[in-house]
């Protein structure tokens, strides 16, 4: 699903150039659960930013879905991010004078679908969320862990290959997190891909696969114990 | 192309974010408030000009006679040049198709009594017509006509302020009054736009006035009006080639300014012009100034929009706007606010141009307004600056990388 080789990415900062990734090599499957785990100024979040086609890489190859990203206009990056991701953001990202239920509708509208459709939509993965009787509430109505699953919806709502979550629990408290992650958790075994960010182990163990990340360079790649008992289950 | 969905978006945007539309649309509306009552006024101005000045100055010309400055060909400085009737046969035929009509004029001052009632007024006598180049109107009885001229006879039109002065308050029509001692008819009174002093004059027929008062055919000036036809350069042209006409007539020198002098009213029509058209430029400089400002003001709020809508962008272009729907997007909210605004700007101005134009008339402004044209161009200009203003920096945020837009704050 997504294959990253020899990835390297820097930053101009005046006259020099802070060298974020250096050389990452990712392969993730279909239907896999990853978390990047890293300190803060690993590169994780400019890893995420890459795969999520939201920035652009300056070396080495990365193939989304089995396509080879590259010379990327913002035009066809807009349809890829529409047709194979779903983002969930730290900070939630909500459009504030949107009701929950717009909001989800809001990225199948980039589909073309009609109105109506989407509307129907979007409230059958609120009901999802368990927010369907929020539907029609402004975010600024609804708790930090109601938000996010709207996020979540909204990333689930275009059907995407794989979900992108940049510290999903980052701006969440323990009760919360759990069920965020648990809902991610829901909708890996539905089959979908996720791909996590984060850097508090509690929320990488909940994952089936961890990728440590230092100084932009990949120190380990393991599954967790999830993982291995999945793994062992099959 | 129609599209319910994208026009939904718009009004949800602007319904939702309430005091952004407001202020963009503030701006936009006073501008054009502005702009209107600043180009009404402007037009009150000139509509007072036209009526007081262009109504004035008429196609007159007027020529007098002097004394020379300058000896020429053998003759002495001092000589004192007399205009003869061959003059006015001269003039008349030379320039057939220049004049449109012209007067000799004879002019003295006689001591007119009526009953025990004596004043001094000035006689002119001139050529039937000549009450047209004075804008004379009948009060009683007639003007001058060819007959009165051809007979010679001793008839008079006199002035509303010669009747009130000798008559007593009664008509003075058909009554016989004294001209330093030879007794005329008085055929008609008459009033005068120009005031008391215009109403003072008595007219005769200048053929009796020669025949009376001189025995010869002496002319005092001429008074005439110019083919309405001629711009005012060809005006300007026609009297200065009169002048020179009369001076080769008179062996005068060509740079003698005293001897014949030419009065001509295009000359101050030139220059009633070239203040029309300076009033204008003001006008139009106004206008556009504001509607520059306007269009400023609109652009600084179009920046001032996307940067506060970047990180809305970003979150619509990672979940899949495309570059083109958000430019789109903010450009159709630009053209509508603008539109809507400007719109009602206009319609503002208007009203208030109605309601307080009638009580501008003291301060030279005469039925302010701004016509349908003028309004349209206005829209039009503005509807095209909502599109440039929201273009630009539409454009810049559509090419912004989400994950920039995203950061913002």
């Amino acid at each position: 699903m997504i294959r990253i080789e020899k990835l390297h990415k820097s930053y101009p900062i005046g006259k020099d150039s802070l060298h974020v990734l250096k050389g990452i090599d990712l392969h993730i499957k279909e239907g896999e659960f990853v978390s990047i785990m890293g300190s803060s100024g690993s590169g994780k979040s400019t890893l995420l930013n890459i795969v999520g086609l939201l920035d652009s890489h300056d070396e080495g190859d990365y193939y989304l879905n089995g396509q080879l990203i590259q010379n990327l206009n913002e035009k066809k990056a807009a349809i890829l991010r529409n047709k194979f991701l779903g983002f969930v953001f730290q900070s939630f990202n909500l459009i504030s004078y949107k009701t929950a239920l717009e909001n989800v509708a809001l990225p199948l509208s980039y589909k073309g679908i009609a109105r109506k459709e989407r509307l129907k939509i979007a409230q059958e993965y609120l009901e999802k969320v368990e927010l369907g009787p929020w539907a029609h509430h402004l975010p600024n109505e609804l708790s930090g862990g109601q938000k996010q699953r709207v996020a979540i919806a909204r990333a689930l709502a275009t059907k995407p290959k794989v979900v992108l979550a940049d510290e999903p629990t980052g701006a969440l408290d323990s009760t919360t997190t759990d069920s965020v992650m648990g809902l991610l958790k829901d909708i890996n075994d539905e089959g979908m891909t996720v791909f996590v960010i984060t850097h508090e182990e509690e929320v990488a163990e909940q994952t089936k696969r961890v990728v440590r990340l230092k100084d932009g360079v990949i120190i380990s790649d393991e599954l967790t114990s999830i993982g291995k008992a999945k793994a062992k289950a099959l | 192309m129609f599209d319910l969905d994208r026009w939904r978006e718009i009004f949800q945007s602007i319904n939702k974010n309430r005091l952004r539309s407001i202020l963009s649309g503030f701006t936009v509306a006073f501008a054009i408030l502005l702009f209107t009552l600043l180009f009404g006024i402007g037009n009150g101005l000139q509509n007072t000009f036209k009526k007081e000045f262009a109504g004035d100055a008429t196609n007159s010309v007027y020529i007098w006679a002097g004394r020379t400055t300058k000896p020429y060909k053998g003759l002495q400085s001092g000589r004192r040049i007399q205009f003869k009737n061959d003059d006015y046969e001269f003039l008349k035929k030379e320039f057939d198709n220049e004049i449109q009509f012209i007067s000799p004029r004879i002019q003295r001052s006689a001591n007119v009594t009526y009953k025990t009632k004596n004043d001094t007024y000035t006689i002119r006598g001139v050529y039937p017509g000549y009450d047209v180049l004075e804008s004379i109107s009948m009060a009683d009885g007639r003007y001058l006509n060819l007959l009165d001229l051809k007979s010679k006879l001793k008839v008079v039109v006199i002035g509303q302020m010669v009747e009130k002065d000798l008559f007593n308050g009664l008509s003075a029509y058909g009554k016989n009054i004294n001209l330093g001692g030879i007794i005329y008819k008085v055929i008609g009174v008459f009033t005068d736009p120009g005031g008391d002093s215009d109403e003072r004059y008595i007219y005769m027929p200048y053929t009796t006035m020669q025949q009376i008062y001189g025995g010869n055919d002496n002319i005092g000036d001429f008074g005439m009006t110019y083919n309405p036809k001629l711009s005012i350069d060809a005006a300007i042209a026609f009297g200065n080639k009169m002048k020179r006409a009369l001076q080769k007539r008179h062996d005068v020198s060509p740079n003698d300014q005293r001897a014949i002098r030419v009065n001509n009213y295009a000359e101050d029509n030139r220059q009633v012009s070239t203040m029309m058209l300076g009033l204008n430029i003001l006008i139009l400089v106004i206008g556009f100034g504001t509607l520059i400002a306007g269009i400023v003001g609109i652009s600084n709020i179009m920046v001032y929009v996307v940067k506060e809508r970047t990180k809305e962008l970003g979150i619509r272009k990672a979940l899949g706007a495309s570059p083109g729907s958000i430019i789109t997007m903010i450009m159709l909210e630009s053209v509508l606010i603008t539109a809507l605004a400007g719109y009602l700007g206009l319609v503002v101005g208007v009203g208030i141009l109605e309601y307080i134009g009638p009580s501008l008339e003291k301060y030279f402004i005469l039925n302010p307004g701004v016509s349908t044209s003028t309004v349209v161009a206005a829209t039009i200009t503005l509807i095209t600056a909502g599109i440039i203003a929201g273009y630009l920096p539409a454009k810049k945020a559509a090419q912004i990388k989400p994950i920039v837009a995203l950061r913002a704050d």
